[in-house]
């Protein structure tokens, strides 16, 4: 899940690319062809997804960790049993990601050691911690939530592997959206420790939400290219919109209040409008200042590390069977 | 307290079964590659899967309204029928490996043959079962092959695995009075029948690996009577914590 606009520096190409192929490139985008690993495309174009799905990847990846912070303790087997498999839907996700990523040149290993350094981005909403088992609902509802709206539109990118992943994805994160509202409106039907539980959720959850979809539109530099190149489809605010007009009345539809005092329904437009966005707060998220940034890069690097010698044991193993069929290959030649 | 043979039988299978899949689900976040990390996911699944189906059948045979999960989190240590080896906690990759072959050869055998079980619950877990342990036995031996045939020092932990969990096997082929009602009757399986290809699992894997295989003999034994180790209340502390915190609370 959980794509997030973080801001693009590539502009478009700018001569260095010749004219005629780049106009050529925009036909077909313009006319809803797919664009595959092996068709011509702007170096511009390439960079910006490799970016984008590699901090796909990482985010899904990452995203493995606040939830997997609440496995052990699932307070039943049945709640046990489907987060075990929304975190390893999500290690899915990354691996998917992660090939999406290869078809365009770059290596898995080189992506994940640009995350393990902190030089890759990745969603910030992970870096927020998971307190309570609400909050286990609330990411299911709110942050699946978001990704959905982020990623439907995505199934539909310019760029083939990509769209197709996605297509996946898109399944089993709405499935992970209803499993998190059914737990949380499960705490909010509950005793009042479990509703007020829910309500603490929703009050952590909500902001660092809406913020997944990026700054504001008036803020955004690389829409424009994006959206020419059909990588996106719908602006950061378009998306916010629609999330907030989704997620509203199921807060309400569950007793649950909203943490915006300013939020009101505009009967004109018939939307849901909130207050303020701290934007202050995300930049300081996105800068590495969040309540758990380096928490889980510490986390997925100690897991790197320790694990080296279990894939150093593996590749010498494959090496040493690798020479023994070839031995063996030799032997039974020269008999 | 004396119960139904049935019951402690399904309990005791169902308890090993939770006891491994809450320590592989450990796993997540910290495994050495997302491949693998999925891997033990997933093999966590099919042991909380078979949990879940035991612990309704000893539920029903009870007849006191206890459910799944007032199995798994009402229950305190001494309570608990598990085996002491899948309680052993996660330790380093090689050591999860070790207890999962150790484990898993076991079951392979004794599912294939439960699927005859008199009892027709049992038989269908086996059923079910049977193939979800054959998959394990595979993955767990595949690695501790790669181990022990690795590198010096995945040679190393993999034999020192080895030394430190093989008096825990022991205890898997213990049969008590309960048990040997059941065998007597077609419902449980007499463990004996299946050491020879526990056996012979675990020598074919371990001279692939490279491994000595340490001497049978004392084993490490308790789980059965509720006697374990420190570390199950430690297990149970963190998965019990929020039905214990909240009694009564629906989730
Ligand atoms: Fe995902
Ligand atoms: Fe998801």
């Amino acid at each position: 899940m959980y794509t997030q606009a973080l801001n693009a520096k590539d502009a478009a190409d700018g001569g260095a690319e010749d004219a005629d192929r780049m106009a050529r490139f925009q036909a077909r985008i313009d006319a809803e062809e797919r664009i595959e690993p092996n068709d011509w495309m702007p170096e511009a174009y390439r960079r910006t997804l490799v970016r984008q799905i590699s901090q796909h990847a990482h985010s899904e990846i990452v995203g493995m960790l606040p939830e997997g912070n609440w496995v052990t303790r699932a307070p039943s087997l049945r709640r046990k049993a489907a987060l075990i498999a929304k975190v390893q839907d999500e290690g899915g996700h990354g691996l998917y990601l992660y090939s999406a990523a290869e078809t365009l040149g770059v290596a898995r290993e080189e992506l994940v050691d640009q995350l393990l350094s902190g030089k890759a981005k990745y969603s910030s909403i992970f870096n927020y911690p998971t307190l309570s088992w609400a909050d286990i609902g609330a990411i299911g509802w709110l942050v699946d939530g978001a990704a959905i709206m982020n990623q439907i539109p995505l199934c539909r990118c310019s760029y083939g592997p990509y769209a197709r992943a996605m297509i996946k994805v898109c399944k089993e994160e709405s499935f992970h959206q209803r499993q998190g509202f059914e737990i949380m409106n499960t705490l909010a039907k509950g005793s009042p420790a479990q509703k007020a539980m829910a309500q603490d959720a929703l009050n952590r959850w909500w902001w660092p939400s809406v913020m997944m979809f990026g700054p504001p539109d008036s803020a955004s530099q690389h829409s424009d290219t994006s959206m020419r190149w059909k990588i996106k489809r719908f602006t950061n605010d378009e998306l916010r919109q629609q999330f907030i007009d989704a997620t509203v009345p199921q807060a309400h539809y569950m007793g649950l209040e909203i943490p915006d005092p300013a939020l009101k329904h505009d009967a004109e437009s018939g939307h849901w409008t909130i207050g303020e966005i701290d934007w202050t707060e995300f930049k300081a998220v996105i800068a590495g200042n969040g309540p758990c940034n380096r928490q889980r890069l510490r986390q997925r690097r100690e897991a790197h590390e320790s694990g080296a010698w279990v894939r150093e044991a593996a590749l010498a193993h494959a090496e040493k069977r690798r020479r023994r069929a070839a031995a063996a290959v030799t032997a039974a030649a020269a008999e | 307290m004396t119960h139904d043979p049935r019951f402690l039988f399904a309990l005791r299978l169902a308890d090993d079964a939770l006891i491994l899949g809450h320590r592989l689900s450990e796993w997540i976040g910290v495994a050495p590659q997302l491949e693998e990390e999925l891997a033990l996911a997933n093999i966590a699944l099919d042991l909380i899967g078979q949990a879940r189906m035991l612990y309704a059948h000893a539920g029903e045979i009870e007849g006191k309204g206890r459910d799944e999960d007032a199995l798994a989190y009402l229950r305190d240590v001494p309570d608990w029928q598990n085996v002491l080896l899948v309680e052993q906690p996660n330790g380093d990759f090689a050591r999860t490996i070790v207890r999962q072959l150790i484990y898993s050869a076991f079951m392979a055998p004794l599912w294939r043959g439960l699927k005859a079980s008199a009892d027709p619950t049992i038989a269908a877990v086996a059923a079910k079962a049977e193939k979800e342990v054959a998959y394990h036995v595979r993955h767990a031996g595949e690695w501790l092959i790669r181990l022990g045939d690795g590198t010096d020092e995945s040679h190393a932990r993999a034999a020192e695995a080895v030394e430190e969990l093989w008096p825990y096997g022991g205890e898997l082929f213990e049969v008590d009075e309960a048990g040997r009602t059941l065998i007597a009757a077609g419902i449980a399986m007499d463990p004996e029948s299946v050491r020879a290809e526990w056996n012979t699992t675990m020598d074919m894997v371990l001279a692939q690996a490279t491994l000595a295989r340490p001497a049978d003999g004392w084993h490490q034994s308790g789980g059965r009577k509720g006697r374990h180790s420190e570390h199950l209340g430690h297990l149970l502390a963190d998965m019990q914590f929020l039905q214990r915190a909240y009694p009564g609370a629906t989730w």
